[in-house]
């Protein structure tokens, strides 16, 4: 059941959503506090399990998806279909009883947005998927800052659009070792429809307003300088390393070292990023 | 272990699960409720 929920996608999720939560000039009560992230955690399960539940037979003809619970067969459809709706609707309960309504929309929107705009109408049909689909993955940290303030403000706008910029190099960088994968089971992304090299002039391109969004919140006053110091230094080896990709012209997984490096530090990256504005906003 | 026991052990695992999780949800609830009465006063 647990793989159900991809728990290492969640992480992600859970910590960007604390992160934005802890950013809030607001103190939050530790159990309401508790309750929010739960409840994000929750949510981006529920997401998850129908994403699978929809996607079995694509996640059949991938490599890297063929083990997960429904195409391996451990698990019946229907069970992971109310599993996910079951648990979605509970985390947008528990979040509007916990935190406020305008969380509980955010959170119920962000669920809605993956399986329904990301998963079942763009995965399939357009190389832009998870171009506007990487909307899903950037709600976290705006719910967990309403989640303890009650209203949106500019700052946790910036903190989506970073996410929002950052999933389209983090996802092509992946997809361009795996696009056989991708190839196989029909799905359209970048690298099968627009080709290797397309794909990596994109990275680089969209590394730049990554970058930029990344740096927005001290250039904007909203942050310190503990957090523009380090947010422009990730960003800098963001984009050297995109630069690597750019120049890479292996077309076979085998000489993708530079996209696989990036692929990683991406995640680091992220990580970082938000962990840096924590720090900045308690540490000093 | 026949086919019943291992069914029956299973079940009984699934409901100990299913015990300790609204057990958690229960300390939930009342935890958020104290805490939302808290800031309340």
């Amino acid at each position: 059941m647990l793989a159900l929920t991809k728990p290492r996608v969640m992480s992600l999720v859970v910590f960007t959503g604390l992160c934005g939560l802890l950013a809030a000039p607001v103190p939050v009560h530790p159990v309401l506090g508790f309750a929010a992230v739960l409840c994000i955690a929750l949510g981006a399960g529920a997401a998850g399990a129908l994403n699978q539940w929809y996607e079995a037979d694509l996640d059949a003809k991938m490599k890297r998806t063929a083990k997960r619970p429904l195409p391996a067969g451990r698990m019946d459809p229907q069970t992971a279909l109310h599993f996910g709706v079951g648990l979605a609707v509970f985390s947008v309960v528990l979040m509007d009883l916990a935190a406020n309504h305008l969380a509980a929309a955010i959170l119920a929107v962000s669920i809605l947005f993956y399986v329904l705009v990301y998963t079942v109408w763009l995965k399939r049909r357009t190389a832009q998927n998870i171009v506007i689909g990487g909307a899903a993955g950037a709600f976290p940290p705006l719910i967990g800052w309403v989640a303890a303030t009650g209203d949106v403000s500019a700052l946790p706008i910036l903190l989506f659009a970073i996410i929002f910029l950052w999933t389209p190099p983090h996802f092509w960088a992946l997809s361009l070792f795996v696009r056989s994968d991708y190839a196989a089971a029909g799905v359209p992304m970048l690298p099968v429809v627009a080709g290797v090299q397309a794909t990596r002039r994109q990275i680089a391109l969209y590394t730049l307003p990554m970058s930029a969004a990344a740096v927005a919140p001290w250039a904007m006053g909203l942050t310190g300088w503990v957090y523009g110091a380090i947010a422009s230094t990730l960003s800098l080896l963001f984009i050297v390393l995109s630069l690597t990709v750019l120049a890479n012209r292996a077309t076979e997984p085998a000489g993708m070292a530079p996209e696989k490096r990036l692929f990683a530090y991406s995640i680091l990256y992220l990580f970082a990023l938000f962990g840096a504005l924590v720090v900045d906003r308690w540490a000093l | 272990m026949n086919e019943d026991e291992v069914i029956r052990a299973k079940q009984a695992a699934r409901a100990k699960v299913l015990a300790l999780i609204l057990g958690a949800f229960v300390v939930l609830m009342f935890a958020i409720t104290i805490a939302k009465m808290s800031i309340n006063q």
